[in-house]
């Protein structure tokens, strides 16, 4: 198990190297010249080129990306003599749009982000995996029909509809809420918690009609299986059948999936951000598309790559917690 | 005569599918004695594993309807409640199912799920008591270095091994019927003999009855002391071992023994078969539910085609067949083996 | 006779297990570990063995499916290593195959004359028409109803689809079928069905056949020559009316005794040979004899020297150092 740990730990650290790479490579060849974005109004010929030369956008990729890498490790400094700018490591770049240094956005928007996408990943397990199981424990009655409904509908209608349906019917209409605004948890937790109510069920609507499904058939499989007949056999309750051997064999895949959705969410929701006007990743990359601010976008998909990452190494090394049968081979 | 352990009375089981209902066991009627073992011999769809089912009432989570009586120690347990039903699962009877591998729960060691099977019935137990139980149940089922092996997974043992772990669950409790659905079927023949030679000797010390279901007359020769052939749902012949195979009074029963395959018998080409397949369950034929394939079928209008034989005495053996006693008995001593 | 089949030191290893590093070289189950035979044509080699004794690998390498690891499969005298790509696919066509779970190998979206005749149509043997008329030629050659070629596998039973399974192994008017436990997931009323129309087939068209099986007693039927293997290896072979009679290996023996016999006093009276624990890891099996582990007749040359298989009466060979006599 142990050398399935390292090998698994090392085998991220090699894929976050080439992720990193092919990022940086794929978007510095777009035709954008990010050294035009750096002189706004004032940019003539001759000062985009100088700029190019400084920043180092004159330079073969390989050397452009090896700078990037010792600018994650140490620091780096951008921009144009006496007006420089040096960010500390891990330095991902300077937004020539903000005026800031990437690293710097990211830490500022990534608290929201989180925010955002723990609250919605409580709300959709809860929803998700509770209906699910009780569809499967009521297979064919009107619990199940409904929980089938509702993955149907959840899943068929898009997020930003969804969005601007809640938004119309609970804050304009209904006055149930203030119009979702993202305020600190360490400044004022009702507010925080008041002002994401909203993009917390709009994206939990989505995922958890994927995990109502994923429990129902994930619990009625386990159900069949062999081993659950002689759990009844032997004269367990069916409430200790049911958690003891149903719900502990069909939540294993469950828990991986689930780990990896968390972490393509915490990589920025970028419709429901910018739906709910919330200030996180998702926004940024957004602003960083229509803004060309490249800087920006590869840090902003570098950060997401990385999460994805991590996760995929997180959850492989979790399930050989879970499974002893995987546990045994690795 | 003792009294029976348990009487299964007139037992019908349907289940409801899309296709239709089907009816997979249509009114079955037998004791088991105790310390007795009965064989249920039968092929693929003739109703023997659903009959097991529906004695320990395992018909998790499908749309089923179950009819008829069975009564162990003077109550029907088809009408006993939920609560009372577990009290008897487990402790009363046990089960042993086909495939060792899939049996056991994979995420528990095999010495937790020996001690769950004890527990749920001796809930006061303590826990230097309980592992004193299963150390002795795994060392009675033949398991080497129970105490090592105690916290081993289930993925970690051979499919025979896994097969006494089952077996050492359905046998903790002592139970007076043990129910084994196919218990060799998933195991190669050197460890099915193993296997077999550990039920019967467990028998003996525990003097429980045992219920063998299998599609193997070798095995009912060797282990069964009566023997119940079932065709489509059907009971068609009880009878002791020996009548069974010396004299057979039913012509399906004759055909199965006919088309055994044995070691000593090298005729080639010349194998007796049973003409044409199984009946859907959905749509039996009218009258017996064998007279399609029937050679000795007594024609249009018969009885045969009619009406449902009903098991009769027949020699020394029951058989539910319309054909006279004569005849059968002459069909028995030509074609038996 | 001519010798239509012939394996020649046949080796087939698998890599396994997790490696510890990422390139670590990973250990072999030796699931076929040097098997020779001659199969002539005409006739039947029954291989009979327990699971993971390598009779399923070995009847896939015979049958082209895997390449061996190590030695030479013959047909016709021609050694299948030599051939190229195409010659090879032309080859194909003399050896067929037939497998234990007829469902599992039809296609449920494809009628079955559609399954039957796929053969064809891959080695472009007939056109349509002559595809359609070979099929319903075949369904009636093995006990199906040729109207019946437009019917899903789901319409029928074990042993129709088992006979699909026949017919388009049939297709190509092979020389020789690998049928890889052809009747054990099949009720025994129709496994005698299936057990005489494979003879019939053998009579009318000359095939040989490799019929591999766990039940000593199906095999019994059908073979000339019997090959026991183990961990493996051949144990005994030769001919299947000698080996049945006298087993010499004491494998073959235990095997024969704890075959349940369909005879209550015949059961009870004889003397059964219990063999304890289960068949030894291919992985690492055991040195010497590979059965020595579970032998009652096991000593420290058992351990030691490997036996070979060498012939102690004319065509029956036995690989112990003390066969039985």
């Amino acid at each position: 198990m142990i050398y399935f740990v390292i090998r698994r730990l090392l085998f991220a650290v090699v894929l976050l190297f080439v992720v990193s790479f092919f990022t940086y490579v794929l978007f510095t060849a777009l035709p954008t010249n990010p050294a035009a974005l750096t002189c706004g109004k004032n940019c003539t010929p001759e000062v985009i080129a100088r700029n190019e030369v400084r920043l180092g956008y004159d330079q073969p990729i390989h050397v452009q990306y090896g700078r990037f890498l010792k600018g994650i490790f140490a620091g780096r400094t951008y921009g144009p003599e006496g007006a420089s700018v040096h960010c500390p490591a891990p330095a991902l770049g300077y937004s020539f749009e903000y005026h800031e240094c990437v690293t710097d956005l990211i830490t500022r928007t990534f608290p929201v982000t989180l925010s955002v996408a723990i609250g919605a990943f409580v709300l959709w397990m809860g929803i998700g995996v509770g209906l699910g199981t009780l569809a499967a424990l009521r297979r064919g009655r009107w619990q199940d029909r409904f929980a089938t409904t509702f993955s149907v509908v959840g899943i068929s209608l898009p997020t930003f509809f969804f969005a601007l349906l809640a938004i119309l019917v609970i804050v304009i209409w209904g006055g149930l809420l203030d119009f979702p605004q993202y305020t600190g948890f360490t400044e004022n937790p009702i507010k925080w918690f008041s002002g994401l109510l909203l993009p917390w069920a709009t994206l939990a609507i989505l995922s958890a009609s994927t995990y109502v499904r994923l429990t129902r058939n994930g619990i009625l499989e386990v159900m069949n299986e062999e081993f659950v007949r002689l759990g009844l056999a032997k004269g367990v309750k069916r409430r200790t059948l049911i958690i003891k051997y149903v719900m502990r064999a069909a939540m294993v895949p469950i828990v991986t999936i689930a780990g990896l959705d968390f972490a393509a969410l915490l990589g920025g929701a970028v419709i429901t951000e910018s739906v709910f006007n919330l200030p996180g990743m998702g926004k940024l990359s957004i602003r960083a598309v229509t803004d060309s601010d490249l800087p920006v976008l590869v840090a902003t998909t570098l950060v997401a790559a990385v999460l994805i990452v991590v996760a995929n190494a997180v959850v492989d090394i979790l399930y050989g917690f879970l499974d002893p049968r995987v546990r045994e081979k690795v | 005569m003792s009294t029976p352990l348990i009487s299964i009375r007139d037992l019908h089981v349907s289940f409801h599918t899309q296709d239709g209902v089907v009816k997979a066991v249509d009114g079955v009627s037998f004791d088991v004695m105790p310390g007795e073992t009965l064989g249920i011999v039968g092929e693929s769809g003739s109703g023997k594993s659903v009959t097991a089912n529906a004695i320990m009432r395992l018909n998790f989570g499908t749309q089923v309807d179950v009819s008829g009586e069975i009564i162990m120690n003077g109550k029907n347990l088809l009408e006993v409640d939920d609560d009372e039903l577990r009290t008897l699962r487990g402790r009363q009877m046990a089960m042993v199912f086909q495939d060792p591998l899939t049996a056991l729960n994979p995420f528990y060691t095999v010495g937790n799920q020996i001690a769950e099977a004890y527990l749920i019935h001796h809930p006061k137990a303590t826990k230097s008591e309980v592992r004193e139980i299963v150390l002795n149940a795994m060392v009675k089922v033949g398991i080497p270095e129970p105490t090592k092996r105690m916290d081993s997974y289930p993925h970690e043992f051979s499919g025979g091994m896994r097969q006494r772990i089952v077996i050492a669950i359905a046998l903790v409790n002592n139970p007076q019927l043990l129910i084994a659905d196919e218990p060799t079927t998933a195991l190669d023949v050197t460890v099915q003999a193993q296997i077999l030679e550990l039920i019967g000797t467990l028998q003996e010390e525990y003097g429980s009855a045992v219920m063998l279901i299998t599609h193997d007359l070798g095995v009912i020769a060797e282990t069964a002391d009566r023997v119940m052939v079932m065709y489509a749902g059907h009971a068609v012949e009880l009878a002791n071992v020996d009548e069974l195979f010396e004299t057979p009074t039913h012509p399906y029963t004759v055909g199965l023994l006919g088309s055994v395959h044995s070691l000593d018998d090298s005729s080639r080409g010349a194998l007796q078969t049973i003409s044409g397949t199984p009946p859907s369950l959905i749509n039996l034929p009218t009258g017996c539910a064998f007279h399609p394939r029937c050679r000795f079928e007594l024609g249009e209008n018969s009885l045969c085609r009619t009406e449902a034989p009903q098991l009769h005495a027949v020699g020394k053996s029951r058989s539910a067949c319309h054909l006279p006693e004569s005849q059968l008995l002459q069909i028995g001593a030509k074609g038996g083996v | 006779m001519a010798t239509v089949l012939e394996a020649d030191h046949v080796k087939k290893y698998f890599p396994t297990g997790a490696s510890k590093w990422l390139l670590r070289p990973t250990d072999q189950v030796l699931a076929v570990d040097d098997v020779s035979f001659k199969l002539e044509a005409g006739t039947t080699l029954g291989v009979v063995g327990e699971s993971g004794c390598g009779k399923s690998t070995l009847g896939r390498v015979l049958a082209m499916l895997l390449k061996p690891t190590d030695g030479s499969v013959r047909l016709n005298g021609v050694d299948l290593a030599t051939l190229n790509e195409r010659d090879l696919n032309q080859v194909r066509r003399d050896i067929q195959f037939v497998f234990q779970d007829p469902y599992a190998c039809l296609n449920p979206r494809h009628s079955i004359g559609e399954s039957i005749a796929t053969p064809m149509k891959v080695q472009k043997t007939h056109d349509k028409q002559g595809r359609r008329q070979r099929v319903q030629e075949l369904m009636e050659l093995v006990g199906l109803n040729p109207e019946h070629f437009n019917r899903f596998p789901h319409e029928f039973s074990g042993g129709q689809r088992q006979r699909v399974g026949i017919a388009r192994a049939l297709a190509l008017n092979p020389k020789i079928i690998v049928a890889d436990e052809p009747v054990s997931a099949l009720d025994v009323s129709i496994q005698s069905q299936i057990l005489n129309l494979l003879e019939g087939l053998q009579n009318d068209f000359g095939l040989s056949y490799v019929f591999i099986a766990h039940d000593l007693a199906v095999v019994r039927h059908i073979a000339d020559e019997v090959a026991v293997m183990y961990l493996g290896k051949f144990v005994e072979y030769g001919d299947a009316t000698s080996i049945y009679k006298t087993p010499r290996h004491p494998y073959t023996k235990a095997l024969m005794s704890a075959a349940p016999v369909a005879d209550p006093k015949i059961g009870r009276e004889r003397k059964r040979i219990m063999l304890t624990g289960d068949v030894p890891s291919p992985v690492n099996p055991p040195s010497g004899c590979r059965f020595r582990t579970r032998c009652w007749k096991a000593t420290d040359q058992c351990a030691e020297v490997e036996p070979q298989l060498v012939e102690v009466v004319p065509g029956h060979r036995v690989a112990c150092h003390y066969p039985e006599s």
